[in-house]
C-alpha cells in the first residue's frame, strides 16, 4: 500500500506555455466578440425571431452539461466507495467546476443586455426553471468547492463522503434543470418531452467524461507521469456503458414521439427531410459520435490502445456538440403549430422551417468558452496539488490512506 | 459661482421667457400629494381618484373577439395602424440594420389554410395575452408580467435578453430588439437586446380608448372589451357565437378569441 | 448661493457628485443655460429643483413600476414629462434628444459617468405633432 502523492504539473514547458497561448488567443477573441456584439446588437448574429437561441447557446449548454458529468468520476470514488478512482477525484471535481465556468461564461455574454447581469441575481420569478438553474449553477459551485476542500485538508477528511454525495445529488439536480429548460416548453413540437430531463444527465456523464478522458491521459503523457492500465481500462469501460445509454435515450426520445402522430412532422423533419439537422442527427450525432466510439472502446483489436481511446473521446465530444445542435437549433427550425392539421403562412416566417448560418463572432464566443474552461483547468493543475504523482496499480489498487 | 447660478432653475429672468402650459401639463399627471419627510425620503399618497390613478383593475379581464369571416385576405389596416401607434415597421427609422427575419413584428396577418379542403382564411395574430402566458412562467426576471387586467407586457426595466419567454410563447408573438433604436414612441419604449410584443395598446386602454389596431378596422372584425363584464359588448358577443382559442390544448386561456375557424 | 452652502457640507463621495452636477454646464452650456433647461420647460420642475437634482433616478424608479406594472399612470415621476420638458429645440425648431452631447440629460450624466440607461428603450424627444393628432383621435 503506498500514499498517493498530489502535486502540480510544472507548467513551465514550452508546450504548456504554447497551449495556454493558443487558449489564451481564444478567449481573446471571444471577449473581442463579445464587445462587438454587445456594442452593434444581435443583427450582427446569425440570430433572429425565429431561431432566438443559437451557436453560442449550443457551446454553453454543451459546457454546462458536460461539467456535471465531468464531476462523475469523483462521485464514483466518494458515494459508490470505488477506491480505484480516488486518487482521481480531486481532478474530476476541479474539472467540473472550471467547465461550468466556460458554460456560464458563454451563457451571460450572450445576454441581449449582459450589462444587467445583476438583474438576474437580484430579480427573481421562482416559477422559471432559468431562475432556479441560476441557483443550482452557484449552489454548484459553492458545494463543489466544498467537496475540494474535505479532499484537500486532512482535518476534513471525515467529511469528504457527505460533501462527495451532495456534490452528487446536486449535479443530479442541476442536468435535471438544464435537460427541463427545454422540456417544459410543451410549445415546441420538438422539446415537449419528459424524456429530456433524464437524456440530459445521460448525456453529462458521456461529455463530461470524454473530456476528462482526454485532459487525463494528455496530461499525464506530457508530464510523464505513469498510471495503470487496469485504471485505464475501468474508465474506458464506464465511458463505453454512458455511450451506449447516450444512444438509447435518443432511441426512445424518438421512438416515444414517432408514436405520437402529432410530433411525427417534427421527427420526419430531424430523421429524413432536415437536411443538415438531419445529416448531424444520424451522421455526427448517431454514427461518429455513438457507433463508432463504442467500436473503439469494446472491439478487442483497441482493447489497449490509448490513441483508440482519446479518437473516441473526440467523437463523442462532437456527437455531443452534434445533438446539442440539433436540440436547441432544431428544434427552433422546426415551426410552431398553430393550427393543427392546417397550414399557415404569414410575414413573419410562420409555417415555415427556419434556416440557421452562425456568424464569425457567435462561434468565437461559443470557442472561447471552451478554452476558458481548459485555460482555467490547465491553471489550476498547475497551482495546486490536484494531480496524483503516479497512479500504478499500487496506488489505486489499495489507497485506503485516500479519503473516501 | 456664476455657473452655479446660471442652472438655477428659478431664476426670474428664466420665469419669463417660459410658456407654462408644459408644468401644468405635468403637474396634472401629478395626482399624489407628496411630503418631503427628509432629503431623499418621499412619502407619496393617491389624493386623486380618477379612473386612471387607481391602476389595472382584476377586476376587469381585456380581450378581444376576431371575426376572421369579415377579416378580408390581403387587408392589412390592422398591422399599419399598430406600426404607426407604436412605431415599428414600416414608418420607423429603426431596424434599418435587422434583416427581415430580425425585425419585429408585434402583429401580423395568417394566412391558415386548410390542407383537406382548400378553404382559406386570413386572420391577424399577436400576442394572445393568456390568463397563463408561458412567458411570463419561464421569465427568470420577472420582467415577462402580467397585469390584473389581463394584458401581457414586458418590464424592459428588467429584461436581461435571454429570449426563453420567445421560445415559450406558442404563438410567436414576441420580438427581440437586434439593434439600438432612435426613434421610438413615447408611450411605447423598445430598446437594444430586450423583447417586445403587442401591448394591447396598454396605453391607450388606460386612458379609456381601444387598441389601435381594433379601431382602424372598418370590417368590423376586431372588437375589443372586458371578458369579465357579462353586458359588455364583447361578452354578449361570445356568449352567441361559437369561437376559438388558439392552442387551446395547450391550457395558456388566451385573452383574444377567434370565431369564424 | 444656498445651493453651494449645502454642498459645502457635504464630504465624501457625496460632495464629488454634487460639485461635478453643478458644474454640468460649464463645459458646452455656459453661455447658455436655457438651452440647457428644455424648450418646454416651466419655471419649476415637480420638485425642487436641488431635491431633483439628487433624486430624480428614485423618483423614476419608483413610479415607473406603479405605472407598468399596476397601470397608475397619474404619476409624478414620468420619464415622458422629463422629455417634454426638457428636450430642446434647433435653429430649425426641432426638438434634440435630451441625450444628446450637451443636452440636460446627458450633460450631468457625461460629466459625473454615470451610465444613462432610460433612452437605450425610451423616446428622446417629445412625440411630434403628427403623433400626437393621430393619438388623440
Amino acid at each position: 500500500m503506498k500514499r498517493v502523492v498530489y502535486s502540480g504539473i510544472e507548467g513551465r514547458s514550452l508546450g504548456y506555455w504554447g497551449l495556454m497561448g493558443v487558449l489564451g488567443l481564444f478567449i481573446l477573441m471571444a471577449a473581442g466578440s463579445f464587445f462587438f456584439m454587445e456594442h452593434s446588437g444581435h443583427h450582427a448574429t446569425g440570430m433572429d425571431n425565429q431561431i432566438v437561441w443559437g451557436i453560442p447557446h449550443v457551446f454553453a449548454i454543451f459546457l454546462i452539461v458536460a461539467a456535471s458529468g465531468a464531476l462523475n468520476v469523483a462521485s464514483i470514488s466518494s458515494v459508490f466507495n470505488q477506491k480505484i478512482y480516488k486518487p482521481l477525484a480531486r481532478m474530476s471535481a476541479i474539472l467540473a467546476l472550471t467547465l461550468l465556468a466556460g458554460g456560464l461564461a458563454v451563457l451571460v455574454l450572450d445576454l441581449g443586455r449582459a450589462d444587467r447581469l445583476v438583474v438576474a441575481m437580484t430579480s427573481y420569478n421562482f416559477k422559471s426553471i432559468f431562475a432556479w438553474n441560476i441557483y443550482l449553477y452557484t449552489g454548484f459551485f459553492v458545494i463543489v468547492l466544498t467537496y475540494l476542500w474535505t479532499m484537500f485538508d486532512p482535518a476534513m477528511h471525515k467529511y469528504t463522503r457527505t460533501a462527495g454525495t451532495a456534490a452528487f445529488l446536486w449535479r443530479l439536480a442541476l442536468t435535471t434543470g438544464t435537460g427541463s429548460i427545454f422540456g417544459f416548453l410543451s410549445a415546441r413540437q420538438g422539446y415537449d418531452a419528459a424524456v429530456m430531463a433524464p437524456m440530459f444527465i445521460i448525456m453529462s456523464f458521456a461529455f463530461g467524461k470524454a473530456i476528462f478522458m482526454i485532459l487525463l491521459i494528455g496530461t499525464y503523457r506530457y508530464t510523464e507521469r505513469s498510471m495503470s492500465a487496469d485504471l485505464i481500462m475501468r474508465l474506458k469501460n464506464l465511458f463505453g456503458v454512458f455511450v451506449a445509454a447516450v444512444l438509447y435515450f435518443t432511441v426512445v426520445f424518438h421512438i416515444t414521439n414517432l408514436y405520437a402522430a402529432e410530433h411525427s412532422g417534427f421527427e420526419r423533419f430531424i430523421l429524413i427531410e432536415g437536411g443538415i439537422f438531419t445529416m448531424l442527427f444520424w451522421g455526427v450525432q448517431v454514427f461518429l459520435g455513438g457507433i463508432v466510439p463504442l467500436i473503439l472502446i469494446y472491439h478487442s483489436a483497441f482493447s489497449h490502445n490509448y490513441r483508440a481511446l482519446i479518437v473516441a473521446s473526440v467523437l463523442v465530444i462532437l456527437g455531443g456538440i452534434a445533438q446539442v445542435y440539433g436540440i436547441v437549433i432544431g428544434g427552433q427550425a422546426y415551426p410552431l403549430v398553430l393550427f393543427p392539421g392546417k397550414e399557415v403562412s404569414s410575414s413573419f416566417n410562420d409555417g415555415v422551417i427556419s434556416s440557421y448560418t452562425p456568424s464569425l463572432p457567435e462561434v468565437l464566443l461559443g470557442l472561447g468558452g471552451v478554452a476558458l474552461a481548459i485555460a482555467l483547468f490547465l491553471f489550476a493543475i498547475k497551482v495546486l496539488r490536484l494531480v496524483p504523482d503516479n497512479l500504478n496499480a499500487e496506488h489505486t489498487e489499495n489507497s485506503s490512506d485516500v479519503p473516501c | 459661482m456664476s455657473q452655479k447660478q446660471k442652472m438655477d432653475l428659478n431664476s426670474a429672468e428664466h420665469n419669463a421667457q417660459v410658456v407654462d402650459t408644459a408644468r401644468r401639463r405635468f403637474l396634472g399627471q401629478a395626482a399624489g400629494a407628496t411630503a418631503v419627510i427628509a432629503p431623499g425620503i418621499t412619502l407619496m399618497t393617491i389624493a386623486n381618484a380618477e379612473a386612471s390613478s387607481e391602476g389595472a383593475s382584476s377586476a376587469k379581464r381585456w380581450g378581444m373577439l376576431i371575426d376572421t369571416n369579415r377579416c378580408e385576405e390581403g387587408c392589412k389596416d390592422c398591422v399599419i395602424a399598430c406600426q404607426q401607434e407604436n412605431g415599428w415597421g414600416i414608418g420607423s427609422t429603426d431596424e434599418s440594420l435587422s434583416n427581415s427575419r430580425q425585425k419585429a413584428q408585434w402583429i401580423r396577418t395568417v394566412t391558415v389554410r386548410d390542407t383537406d379542403t382548400g378553404h382559406t382564411n386570413q386572420l391577424p395574430m399577436m400576442c394572445q395575452h393568456c390568463e397563463h402566458p408561458p412567458c411570463v412562467d419561464v421569465c427568470p426576471t420577472g420582467a415577462s408580467m402580467k397585469r390584473a387586467d389581463g394584458i401581457v407586457l414586458v418590464d424592459k426595466h428588467i429584461c436581461i435578453g435571454c429570449r426563453y419567454c420567445m421560445m415559450a410563447c406558442p404563438y410567436k408573438a414576441r420580438s427581440f430588439i437586434h439593434e439600438s433604436m432612435h426613434d421610438q414612441k413615447s408611450h411605447a419604449p423598445r430598446g437594444k437586446g430586450t423583447v417586445e410584443s403587442c401591448t394591447m395598446c396598454v396605453h391607450r386602454v388606460d386612458r379609456g380608448d381601444q387598441p389601435a389596431c381594433v379601431e382602424s378596422c372598418d370590417k368590423g372584425a376586431m372588437m375589443f372589451g372586458d371578458l369579465n363584464d357579462p353586458n359588455s359588448e364583447i361578452s354578449k358577443k361570445l356568449a352567441t357565437v361559437s369561437s376559438t382559442q388558439i392552442r387551446a390544448d395547450l391550457g395558456t386561456s388566451p385573452g383574444v378569441r377567434y370565431s369564424g375557424i | 448661493m444656498v445651493l453651494s452652502k449645502k454642498l459645502k457640507q457635504r464630504v465624501g463621495i457625496l460632495a464629488v457628485v454634487f460639485t461635478a452636477l453643478m458644474g454640468f454646464g460649464s463645459a458646452a452650456l455656459s453661455d447658455n443655460h436655457e438651452r440647457a433647461i428644455g424648450a418646454n420647460a416651466g419655471d419649476a420642475c415637480v420638485k425642487d429643483t436641488s431635491w431633483m437634482r439628487r433624486n430624480h433616478m428614485e423618483l423614476l424608479k419608483h413610479d415607473r413600476d406603479r405605472t407598468l406594472r399596476q397601470g397608475i399612470r397619474s404619476v409624478e415621476g414620468s420619464i415622458k414629462g422629463c422629455v417634454d420638458c426638457h428636450a430642446n429645440k434647433d435653429e430649425q425648431g426641432h426638438f434634440i434628444s435630451v441625450n444628446a452631447e450637451g443636452e440636460f440629460c446627458s450633460g450631468c450624466h457625461s460629466y459625473t459617468a454615470v451610465s444613462l440607461d432610460c433612452f437605450e428603450c425610451h423616446a428622446t424627444k417629445p412625440d411630434t405633432q403628427s403623433t400626437t393628432a393621430r393619438t388623440a383621435k
